[in-house]
């Protein structure tokens, strides 16, 4: 549980920084600060238990059956990580406090770094690997926010990238590996996967899962050939710097290297591919960390340089080397921590990290200059400090690789410690010399606190420097057994082993680097050197680059060879798929072709038909030619549907495809008028090319085949027998339970109305969205004159306004009776909104019934005349429905039944009768307040448009230029 | 009886899958009406055909095979109206499209000849 507080913290505490304010710096410290104190109490008293080498455990279920679960584990090593992480945390956070400006967005800041702290944590503790690979993608996340803090400077964008780029890489590599390190061992749980260390070595598949979980830590690392990214990532402010790109989070890489020791070391594979790039990179890595010109490069360099020594150690693959190892990765993040916050201090009380400009800062701030000479002394290995130590310790295993003729490894170990040596002293060199004069702040000692954190890691330094076995002893102790379990071997941490060949190698490496810095300095003028020497074709950044660039061309030349915007193609694609899948599922479906007698058709039905499908084949026809046309024999095919399902059974069906039939015939009616004019025959369109009829084609051929699979599939679906379906559960309770007769109504307002609620929420969304479109509506130039009809000087209702039409011109006939019938239709909509329970009808008639009702009067006599008459406000209708219906469904979670569960109350009213009234009838009513209020929405504004251009000025030239265009 | 139904359903999908191929907006929408019949026809008869056997149970006790399908009749119900809603959203699209390019073409802008 207190392993949770741990994890949790952190995340809580980023969440409330971000909402403090921006200018206090203060309290985002405290707040952080105590965070981290808590921390630290919660793993000081796990102390005792740990170094009793127990393992402490918290399991939160979450998916056990696929070996899901939030695990967290705490070991030694997990112990020792977790301590370093929060311990050099609120170092940071002293340190951050002074550096950071107040102008910068100090929030943001403290907020990502507690992000990035919890990330940490969870990988350390993480006792289940997928949560592990989880919170190490939150630390590429956090560490990329954190370096493009700054993101006004391009730097730190191009920087933030490219390490997101390269460590999210790896991590995708790591997932995939550790997925299949779950499949070859059957679990995720860490003390599973460490007890099982042969069956994986075993597996064929042991390769590829290292090399994938390699990918992950060397690019989380920062090892060869990906160690480019780290300098790069130097551009963030320097308390990130000191935390993320030195002690922490270029360590999760070797953190899991190490937490995966047991498992996967032991195999040549492994020393070749992690002890190769180990060895590369500290190469690398230190020879060109003594040809930088930047403070925070030299650091960064020499970081990837130590890395690169760790990784190495572990590579060896001894358990001594695993003690040096572990041993050394405490070390550096001391020693380098302080080194970067030093370089932050000379950074924000000079104003430059050149080198070539530094000098004699000893004279301006000895203090700051005494802890980063010490700090570096033990980057360099000197003598009674902690570096020297750890570095032995390496030289020492080194020695033992291979045989005894084998002096590859002693020798790059050395020549490492000579470039160390040599950047250490470049580094040092600054604070010599004449004081430089040209700087542009004059430098001086930074406040009290801000070097406080220098002077608590150079302490530790020289305490863990002087008497390791009291200080660190059983710290280390806890992390090797942790690991080892068993083959914890027998060392020693003291400071003196007599006179021994490591030793040696140690005094070789401090004369030969001063050697080699003096000898730089006097003949190669080393301080103004541009380029490193030899290694400057290994372009790390190049190659990312151009890598980059040749991923987005190859992506947009590969989407101008696969995509397209065009509509036609993108159907084409669809309709063939679908046939495809047809024909696929027609070779694995059971070879039934027929089990039932096929009844005897119906000669009228027939003929329905008949001139149903002639409609629809007439109207594809026509719709390129004569859109009205086309729209009334779509009308036609829609009425013959309407028939076959009155025909068939489903009288409801039928009253609302009638009504919806209406409707969206006077809907794309009123759109007609808009569109550009028509082409006006067949043979001019026999003119086209040869191209465009290969393609109508192959259309024609794609429908005739969909069409023809339609109705086989139809056709087999007719011949066989029913199966038992849902539909006898709900023609059993219709009347029981639903109070209600007309089982389809019963299921809309009832059973199914959850879904009905959802569809009335469509329907307005829909309405509102055409009215928001046509409230910006352009119409095309030449649709906007009036139409040749309504311009024609001899016909005497082209003068009079519709209104006046109906009332006196030649509209008089239905305008007189359309009028009378308007309430006889209204009538006729509450008639069957208040049967639709029990015969078929319902609020999805009812409300078209209504709407087509008022639509009548806006067709007979204009909008002008009807809305200075009738104040319909749709918008109004369809909230009110909506509420209703919403209403009725709470109606019944107040009553402590679920969502819509509906109540049937019967009663007596003294002339109409006993009256059925089921609550779900408040519901149909929401339903028929949304239908009149959708439809009338929708309709009104596409009426509204046809006023809208009139109003606008038509000079009598437009309008005869325009009849000009209509004649040609 | 079943043959006509099945002619019937493929003959309007297939007009409708000719008709949404072409490349005039309007086309497009006729195709999407008839398209819709077919598919609102082809859900139904997942209920079978049955004649004179509407879904109201108004005082007789049920049995298997008095009454139609009503889950399909209720799915195709919500589907009609669903669809005018898409009709309408669609029509409108059209209108804006053609008076924002100038074009009926589904892509907005006239196919180079």
């Amino acid at each position: 549980m207190l392993l949770l507080i741990l994890i949790l913290t952190p995340f809580i505490g980023s969440f409330l920084a971000a909402f403090l304010p921006a200018n206090a710096r203060n309290r985002e410290a405290w707040l952080a600060a105590a965070i981290a104190l808590a921390g630290l109490i919660i793993i000081g008293i796990q102390f005792p238990q740990i170094n009793n080498g127990e393992v402490l455990r918290y399991q939160l279920d979450w998916m056990p059956e696929y070996g899901l679960n939030l695990v967290l584990r705490m070991d030694g090593l997990a112990w020792l990580f977790s301590m370093l992480i929060i311990g050099i945390f609120l170092l940071v956070v002293v340190y951050a406090r002074y550096y950071m400006s107040p102008e910068d967005p100090v929030p943001r800041f403290f907020s990502f770094l507690l992000a990035f702290m919890g990330s940490m944590l969870g990988i350390v503790l993480s006792g289940n690997l997928v949560q592990l690979v989880l919170f190490w993608e939150l630390t590429s996340l956090s560490s990329f926010l954190l370096i493009g803090y700054w993101h006004h400077r391009a730097e730190a964008r191009r920087g933030a990238r490219m390490a997101f780029t390269v460590t999210a890489t790896g991590g995708l590599c790591l997932l995939a590996g550790v997925l299949m390190l779950g499949h070859i061992i059957g679990s995720y749980d860490l003390d599973v996967v460490l007890a099982s260390g042969e069956t994986l070595r075993e597996h064929a598949w042991y390769l590829p899962t290292l090399i994938l979980i390699a990918l992950g830590a060397l690019t989380k690392s920062a090892q060869f050939p990906f160690h480019f990214w780290l300098p790069h990532a130097m551009a963030a402010p320097t308390p990130v710097s000191a935390y993320l790109h030195s002690a922490t989070m270029v360590k999760a890489g070797i953190f899991l290297l190490m937490r995966l020791w047991p498992v996967l070391s032991g195999t040549p594979e492994w020393t070749w591919i992690i002890g190769g790039a180990g060895v590369c990179t500290l190469l690398i890595g230190s020879f060109i960390a003594i040809f930088q010109h930047d403070l925070k490069g030299l650091l960064a360099y020499s970081t990837i340089s130590h890395l690169g020594l760790i990784t190495a150690l572990l590579g060896i693959g001894t358990p001594l080397a695993m003690v040096a190892a572990i041993f050394h990765t405490m070390n550096h993040a001391t020693f380098k921590a302080s080194l970067f916050m030093a370089v932050g201090i000379i950074d924000h009380e000079s104003g430059t990290r050149d080198m070539r400009k530094l000098r004699g800062l000893y004279r301006m701030m000895p203090q700051t200059a005494t802890l980063a000479i010490v700090a570096s002394a033990a980057m360099a290995g000197v003598p009674f400090l902690n570096g020297f130590l750890s570095k032995e310790m390496f030289f020492a295993e080194a020695l033992l690789v291979g045989s005894a003729s084998n002096w590859w490894m002693p020798l790059a170990a050395v020549t490492m410690g000579v470039f160390s040596v040599a950047y250490s002293l470049r580094f040092i060199y600054v604070f010599f010399g004449r004081p430089a004069t040209d700087l542009p702040k004059t430098p001086h000692e930074p406040p009290r606190w801000m070097r406080f954190p220098v002077e608590v890691l150079v302490l530790f330094c020289l305490i863990v420097g002087i008497v390791p076995s009291l200080s660190v002893g059983p710290l280390l102790h806890n992390g090797v057994e942790a690991v080892l379990g068993e083959k914890t071997p027998y060392y020693s941490l003291a400071l003196w082993h007599g006179f021994n060949i490591p030793l040696l190698m140690s005094f070789v490496a401090l004369g030969g680097g001063v050697l080699l810095y003096v000898i730089l300095r006097t003949r190669f003028n080393l301080t103004y050197r541009d380029q490193v020497p030899l290694l400057y074709r290994f372009n790390g950044k190049q190659a990312y680059e151009s890598t980059m660039l040749e991923l987005r061309s190859s992506a947009s030349r590969l989407e101008k060879l696969l995509g397209t915007r065009r509509l036609q193609p993108q159907l084409l694609l669809m309709i063939l798929v679908g046939l495809g899948a047809a024909v696929a599922a027609a070779a694995t479906a059971p070879q039934v072709w027929s089990a039932l007698q096929p009844s005897d058709p119906h000669l009228p039905f027939t003929l329905l038909w008949i001139i149903g499908g002639g409609c629809a084949v007439a109207a594809a026809w026509q719709a390129k030619y004569h859109r009205l046309a086309s729209l009334s024999l779509v009308g036609g095919a829609g009425l013959v549907v309407c028939l076959t399902f009155l025909w068939l059974s489903a009288p409801d069906l039928a009253l609302t495809q009638l009504m919806v039939e209406t409707v969206t015939t006077i809907l794309i009616l009123l759109g007609l008028r808009w569109l550009p004019p028509r082409i006006l025959s067949i043979e001019q369109d026999r003119k086209e090319n040869r191209r465009a009829r290969a393609r109508r084609m192959r259309d024609f051929i794609v429908a005739a085949l969909a069409g023809l699979g339609m109705a086989a599939i139809s056709y087999l679906v007719l011949m066989l027998p029913a199966g038992s379906g849902i539909g006898s559960f709900f023609l059993e309770r219709a009347l029981l339970e639903g109070g209600g007769s007309n089982v389809v109504n019963v299921l809309l307002v009832d059973f199914r109305s959850f879904d009905t609620l959802g569809e009335i929420a469509v329907l307005s969304i829909v309405a509102l969205t055409v009215y928001g479109l046509l409230r910006r509506f352009r119409p095309a130039a030449e649709s906007m004159s009036l139409p040749p009809q309504q311009t024609n000087f001899v016909d005497p209702a082209a003068q009079q306004p519709p209104a006046e039409q109906a009332q006196s011109g030649y509209l008089m006939v239905p305008g007189i009776y359309l009028r009378l019938l308007l309430p006889i239709i209204l009538v006729c909509a509450v008639y069957f909104f208040m049967r639709g329970h029990n015969l078929p009808g319902g609020g999805f008639v009812a409300g078209l019934i209504f709407a087509v009702a008022i639509i009548l009067q806006y067709m007979l006599a204009g909008t002008l005349w009807v809305e200075s008459r009738l104040h319909l406000q749709p918008h109004r209708w369809l909230a009110l429905g909506l509420i209703l219906a919403v209403l009725t469904g709470l109606g019944a979670l107040l009553l402590g039944y679920p969502f819509l569960t509906t109540h049937t109350a019967h009663i007596d009213l003294p002339v109409l009768g006993a009256l059925h009234l089921p609550s779900a009838f408040f519901f149909d009513l929401g339903v028929f307040c949304v239908v009149v209020g959708s439809t009338m929405l929708i309709l009104v504004a596409l009426a509204h448009q046809s006023i809208r251009s009139h109003r606008l000025p038509l000079s009598a030239a437009d309008v005869a230029d325009s009849t000009d265009k209509e004649k040609h | 009886m079943e043959a006509v139904i099945a002619i019937a359903i493929g003959v309007m999908f297939a007009s409708g899958v000719w008709l949404i191929l072409r490349p005039r907006t309007f086309q497009v929408i006729i195709g999407l009406l008839l398209i819709s019949y077919a598919v609102n026809m082809f859900i139904f008869i997942m209920g079978r055909l049955s004649i004179n056997k509407p879904p109201l149970t108004l005082d007789s006790p049920v049995e298997v095979g008095m009454f139609a399908d009503p889950v399909t009749q209720a799915l195709v119900l919500t589907a009609i109206v669903i669809g005018f809603a898409t009709s309408a959203l669609y029509l409108v699209l059209l209108l804006t499209s053609r008076g924002l390019t100038g074009t009926d073409h589904v892509d907005g802008k006239e196919p180079r000849q």
